[in-house]
C-alpha cells in the first residue's frame, strides 16, 4: 500500500553520517542547478507543491533507492514537465523540433522575479470553514489502513508508521490544503491542521526511553476521535 | 552504457506515455549520468524559452550565498536575550520571523519549539526532506537521507549518538515529523558562560545542528563546563 518514500522507522539504513558545519551548500554544480531549474519550472505555474512531491514519491522503487536526492528532483521534475504537456518525449529525445513560441514562454520566470517569488512564498492555510472538530488534549486515532482514501496509490502525509495509533492534539495549525486532495487536482478542500503527539511506546515495538515522543502534522480527515 | 542509453530511448518513444505512474519513465530519455541529465533539461527548457539562464543564477546565489543558518542563529540570540521575543516567538514565530524578513518559501507556517533539560526537540521530514529554507537555507546532505528520515522517529537517541550527543535520561526527546507546510525551528539551550554576552556574540554560538535539533549551541572558548 504504502510507496518507497514513506520510510519512517525502517530497519537497515545504517549510520547517519554527519557532514561539517561549514559544507558547501551544494556538493556539486550540477545540485544546484537541478534545484534552480526545479523551482523555476514550477513558476510556469503547472503544478503545485503537492504534485511535484508526489513527482518524486512516484519514481520507480528501484530509481527512488538508487538515485541521488538531486536525481530524484530533476527526474520527478521530467516526468512531470511530459505529464503535464510542456514538454513531449521527443523534445526530451532531441528532435521536438523549434517550435515558434512555447505557448508557456510567457510566463518564464525572469532574475528581476526571482527574489519576490522566494520571498513570497506559497501559504498553504485557508480562511474560513467549519471549526475544528478536536480540541487541545483531546485523544485522537489516525486512520487505518493508511494511504490516500480518493485515489489508488495517490498522494497522502500520513505515514504508514503512524496508521491506526492513537495520540494526543497538541496544537492546532489552522485550515490547510489538504494535499491527497490537491496533488491530483481534485481541489485544494481545506481541512483543519493538527499537530498530534503519539508517546513513541504506540509507535514502536522496542522504545528507547518511556517518555519519548513523535510529533506530526495531521489533517482532520486523517483522524477519529478516541473516546476511551 | 551508452548502447543501453540509447536502445532504451528507441523503446520509450515507441510506447505511449502512461499518465499515473512513471511506468515509461520519460527521465529515462535524457542522458543516465546526473550532471548531464540537468545540463539536457536546462539546454531544452532554455530553447523553448522556458527558463532563463539568469535567474538560474539569482536563485543559486540566494541559496548558496544569502540565505542560511545565519538567519535562524540571529533569531535564536534575539530569544535568549530577550524573554518578550521569545515568548511572541513562541506563540506567532511566522509573525515575527516575517518583521525581521526571514519569511518565504519553505518557511510560510514557522513553529519554533524550545529545548529545555526536561525535554529535547529534534526535527525531521521522514516523507521527502522538509525544512525551514529561510531561516536554515538549504539541508544539509545528511537531513534528506535515508537513514535519517528512517531512524530519527524511531531510534532518535542513537542517531543523536552518532552526532555526538548523549542525553541523560532526565531529558525526554520529541521528535517532530514535518508531515505538512508547517516548518520547525528548535529553539536550542543557552548555553552557560554567555552572560554579558551580546546579540553577534550568541548568534555566532548557534550552529545549524543546534536548531535542527542534532546538536547544541557552542559554548564560548574558555567559559567554564
Amino acid at each position: 500500500m504504502s510507496r518507497v518514500h514513506d520510510m519512517g522507522g525502517r530497519f537497515g539504513d545504517g549510520p547517519v553520517v554527519p557532514d561539517a558545519e561549514g559544507a558547501p551548500v551544494f556538493a556539486a554544480d550540477w545540485h544546484a542547478r537541478a534545484l534552480a531549474v526545479t523551482l523555476a519550472c514550477g513558476s510556469l505555474g503547472q503544478w503545485n507543491i503537492d504534485t511535484s512531491r508526489h513527482a518524486r514519491e512516484r519514481l520507480s522503487p528501484k530509481d527512488y533507492a538508487r538515485f541521488s536526492y538531486y536525481e530524484k528532483w530533476i527526474s520527478a521534475l521530467t516526468d512531470l514537465l511530459v505529464e503535464k504537456d510542456v514538454l513531449t518525449l521527443d523534445d526530451l529525445a532531441g528532435d521536438g523540433g523549434a517550435c515558434a513560441v512555447h505557448p508557456l514562454a510567457d510566463r518564464r520566470l525572469s532574475a528581476a522575479q526571482v527574489q519576490g517569488v522566494l520571498a513570497s512564498g506559497g501559504p498553504a492555510d485557508r480562511a474560513g470553514g467549519p471549526a475544528p472538530l478536536f480540541q487541545m488534549g483531546q485523544k485522537v486515532r489516525t486512520r487505518h489502513p493508511g494511504g490516500n482514501a480518493m485515489v489508488a496509490g495517490g498522494h497522502t502525509r500520513l505515514p504508514a508508521y503512524a496508521t491506526g495509533a492513537v495520540g494526543v492534539i497538541e496544537r492546532l495549525h489552522g485550515r490547510h490544503v489538504l494535499p491527497d486532495s490537491a496533488a491530483h487536482d481534485l481541489g485544494e478542500a481545506p481541512e483543519p491542521l493538527y499537530a498530534v503527539r503519539f508517546a513513541a511506546s504506540e509507535l514502536w515495538a522496542q522504545t528507547e526511553h518511556p517518555r519519548d515522543e513523535v510529533v506530526l502534522d495531521l489533517w482532520e480527515s486523517y483522524l477519529s476521535l478516541e473516546d476511551r | 552504457m551508452l548502447n543501453k542509453w540509447w536502445t532504451e530511448r528507441a523503446r520509450l518513444r515507441q510506447h505511449r506515455f502512461m499518465p499515473h505512474d512513471h511506468s515509461d519513465h520519460p527521465h529515462a530519455l535524457l542522458p543516465p549520468e546526473p550532471a548531464l541529465r540537468v545540463k539536457a533539461l536546462e539546454t531544452i527548457l532554455r530553447d523553448k524559452g522556458l527558463i532563463d539562464p539568469a535567474a538560474l543564477e539569482e536563485i543559486i546565489d540566494t541559496y548558496q550565498n544569502k540565505i542560511g543558518p545565519q538567519n535562524g542563529a540571529r533569531v535564536v540570540a534575539k530569544a535568549w536575550l530577550d524573554d518578550g521575543f521569545r515568548a511572541a516567538l513562541m506563540q506567532d514565530a511566522t509573525s515575527v520571523v516575517r518583521d525581521l524578513g526571514f519569511y518565504g518559501r519553505q518557511g510560510e507556517h514557522m513553529v519554533v519549539v524550545e529545548n529545555t533539560p526536561d525535554r529535547h526537540n529534534m526535527v525531521v521530514c521522514t516523507l521527502c526532506s522538509c525544512y525551514p529554507w529561510p531561516l536554515l537555507g538549504i539541508p544539509p546532505g545528511w537531513y534528506k537521507s535515508d537513514a535519517y528520515r528512517a531512524r530519527a522517529v524511531r531510534e532518535p537517541r542513537k542517531v543523536l549518538a552518532e552526532f555526538g550527543m548523549t542525553l541523560p535520561d532526565s531529558t525526554a526527546v520529541r521528535v517532530w515529523d514535518s508531515t505538512a507546510e508547517v516548518r520547525y525551528l528548535v529553539l536550542p539551550m543557552r548555553p552557560e558562560g554567555t552572560e554579558g554576552m551580546d546579540e553577534d556574540a550568541l548568534a555566532a554560538l548557534v550552529t545549524r545542528d543546534s536548531m535542527i535539533g542534532t546538536g547544541l549551541a557552542h559554548v564560548p572558548k574558555g567559559a567554564a563546563t
